[in-house]
């Protein structure tokens, strides 16, 4: 592969992250503004094919539901392009197999969206549709950067930090859990199940319990402890790996998404569900959960140097026995 | 093999017939017995709302350039209807029980019909009888989904995307109410009470209502209102009687 190719690689991967994200949010506008069910028949819309649907007829709630699955064609078409690309230029098998794994995702992802709407939205399906779509996210997050010049040629030494390595696991664990319970809420109606915040109903513990202000509540407590891990890993990432700006300035990028995660998530209370408040918050969700999967892949990252391949023009330097570099 | 494709193409029939054609009404229920209109009295009644009227809700159409064209940028929901001297328009009035179930009454033929007009349901509220054709019709220039959500009969959304396009279903099991909705035009709203039985009536403008025909009997009464919920009221009827019945409702939540 030659380096212009893989340049574009890279761009091509970043292009279908940034697509992917305003996928999520699009999706997010969806459920906010109610528009579900606005296009009753799928895969048409109304009868007409996906590219056919006149645009003067995109008004109210079509326009989401519609704008929706037509960047979302898009995105399943930049899948398409992005397989035949690395099954051409990619010599990493499990690369070209990631690529491989992110169209059969969002096949499915598609699949799944238009059985909500066939099925009335039934709430499973709905969450299983959110919840797969942060998958997606993730796997195109990992091959922008697997596919990237600083993952094929790290610029310095790698770490070795097992410790490091569980604890943002649990990390992405924790954010992706956080994610599905706020899909939970979102799509059995619980988002306002507590009206105000930062406290509920004037307390610290809600005074009374119903499904609805146990989900709620679960979302709160879910994003206390996804804040505190953040905190505690970004402290770990700047006393242990100050040196590592692969490491320490996702950890900020982290940090800052995580607060504004926060505040929008009073916002959605106080503003009453505003639509596109909620959409920031399913956004910002999405990028904390890509965050944490980069900076869980750059910690892994010397775990891809074990078995080097012989990919013609991929030489590294092994700077020491414990840290190398390849992959 | 051969009758595996016949099979086949039978079952495939029976399912494309099952999908494409609204099921028949039903036979009419109950033992065959019929209303004796010798002896038949009536109810007659005015629903009224005391208290604060709440603020009509201003919808926004702009979403929609066809519908402002139609009804103006900013018109008043017509959820609450309260005139100046309290009479309460569009609450479901029906008989909730006490009909004695020997009773059959012959479903109507001819289709109830719910239109969408200025990107409104109109009317709001209104009644048909389980197993009656419901028509929906879009008068709109401009495309509508009609979406309704029943929790005891089957659930539909149907597109029309064209003015003067029709739709029909028909509701099996009575349930008061069934909720409509529009999800292009998030505004709209429609509840349809279905009913085995012919007694029911949705309040006019001066909150009257009538139920004829009904047989002599003590039979209860629910009034529905889509913000103010349900009373019901108890009353006996007696050969050729009419009786008067009123209904008010209050302020949620005094």
């Amino acid at each position: 592969m030659t380096e212009g190719v893989r340049s574009g690689l890279t761009r091509y991967t970043r292009l279908l992250v940034g697509a992917t994200l305003i996928l999520v949010a699009a999706g997010g506008m969806v459920t906010s503004t109610g528009s579900g069910l606005a296009v009753p028949d799928w895969p048409t819309t109304y009868g007409y094919s996906m590219f056919s649907f006149p645009l003067g007829k995109m008004v109210g709630g079509i326009f989401y539901e519609h704008g929706h699955r037509l960047i979302a064609t898009t995105v399943g078409m930049l899948t398409i392009g992005l397989v035949i690309w690395l099954w051409r230029a990619e010599p990493r098998r499990w690369v070209r197999r990631l690529g491989i794994a992110a169209l059969a995702v969002v096949i499915l992802q598609g699949l799944l969206g238009g059985l909500t709407v066939l099925l009335f939205l039934p709430d499973a399906i709905s969450i299983s549709h959110a919840g797969l779509a942060q998958i997606f996210f993730c796997m195109t997050v990992a091959l922008a950067l697997v596919t990237s010049p600083t993952w094929r040629v790290p610029p310095r030494a790698l770490v070795e930090d097992r410790a490091l390595e569980r604890r943002l696991l649990i990390l992405v664990g924790l954010v992706y859990a956080q994610i599905l319970i706020g899909a939970t809420m979102r799509h059995t109606g619980a988002g306002l199940a507590i009206p105000d915040f930062p406290l509920a109903f004037g307390r610290l513990i809600p005074p009374a319990w119903t499904d609805q202000v146990a989900i709620h509540f679960a979302h709160r407590v879910g994003a206390l402890v996804v804040t505190v891990a953040v905190l505690l890993i970004a402290a770990y990432i700047w006393r242990a790996h100050p040196d590592r700006p692969e490491l320490v300035r996702p950890s900020w990028l982290l940090v800052v998404l995580v607060a504004m995660q926060v505040a929008l998530g009073g916002l959605v209370i106080l503003t009453g569900r505003q639509p596109v408040i909620n959409t920031l918050h399913v956004a910002t969700g999405a990028a904390v959960l890509g965050t944490s999967v980069v900076l869980t892949l750059r910690a892994f990252r010397h775990r891809f140097t074990k078995r080097p391949h012989h990919a013609p023009g991929l030489q590294f330097e092994v700077r020491r026995s414990k840290l190398q570099v390849s992959s | 093999m051969m009758s595996c494709h016949r099979s086949f193409v039978v079952a495939s029939l029976l399912l494309v017939s099952a999908c494409s054609s609204p099921a028949p009404p039903p036979p009419p229920s109950g033992g065959g017995k019929q209303v004796d209109q010798a002896t038949a009295g009536a109810v007659t009644g005015r629903v009224t709302f005391d208290g604060q009227v709440p603020a009509a809700e201003t919808i926004r159409m702009n979403t929609d350039q066809k519908c402002v064209q139609g009804a103006g940028p900013n018109p008043q929901s017509d959820a609450v209807l309260v005139a100046a001297d309290g009479s309460l328009k569009n609450v479901f009035v029906y008989v909730k029980d006490g009909l004695d179930s020997a009773y059959s009454f012959a479903v109507p033929t001819e289709a109830a019909v719910l239109d969408q007009k200025g990107c409104i349901y109109t009317p709001r509220v209104l009644g048909v009888r389980a197993g009656q054709a419901l028509e929906i019709v879009n008068s709109d220039p401009t495309v509508h989904n009609v979406h309704a959500v029943p929790m005891s009969n089957q659930e539909f959304n149907k597109g029309q995307p064209f003015q003067g396009m029709r739709e029909r279903q028909v509701f099996t099991v009575p349930e008061v109410m069934v909720r409509f909705m529009c999800n292009v035009h998030g505004w709209m709203a429609a509840h349809v009470g279905v009913v085995a039985h012919p007694f029911f009536a949705v309040t006019d403008a001066s909150g009257k209502f009538e139920l004829k025909g009904l047989p002599p009997g003590t039979y209860t009464l629910e009034a529905w209102h889509e913000k103010f919920g349900r009373q019901t009221e108890r009353v006996t009827i007696g050969e050729k009687q009419t009786q008067t019945v009123a209904f008010t409702f209050k302020t949620p939540g005094l």
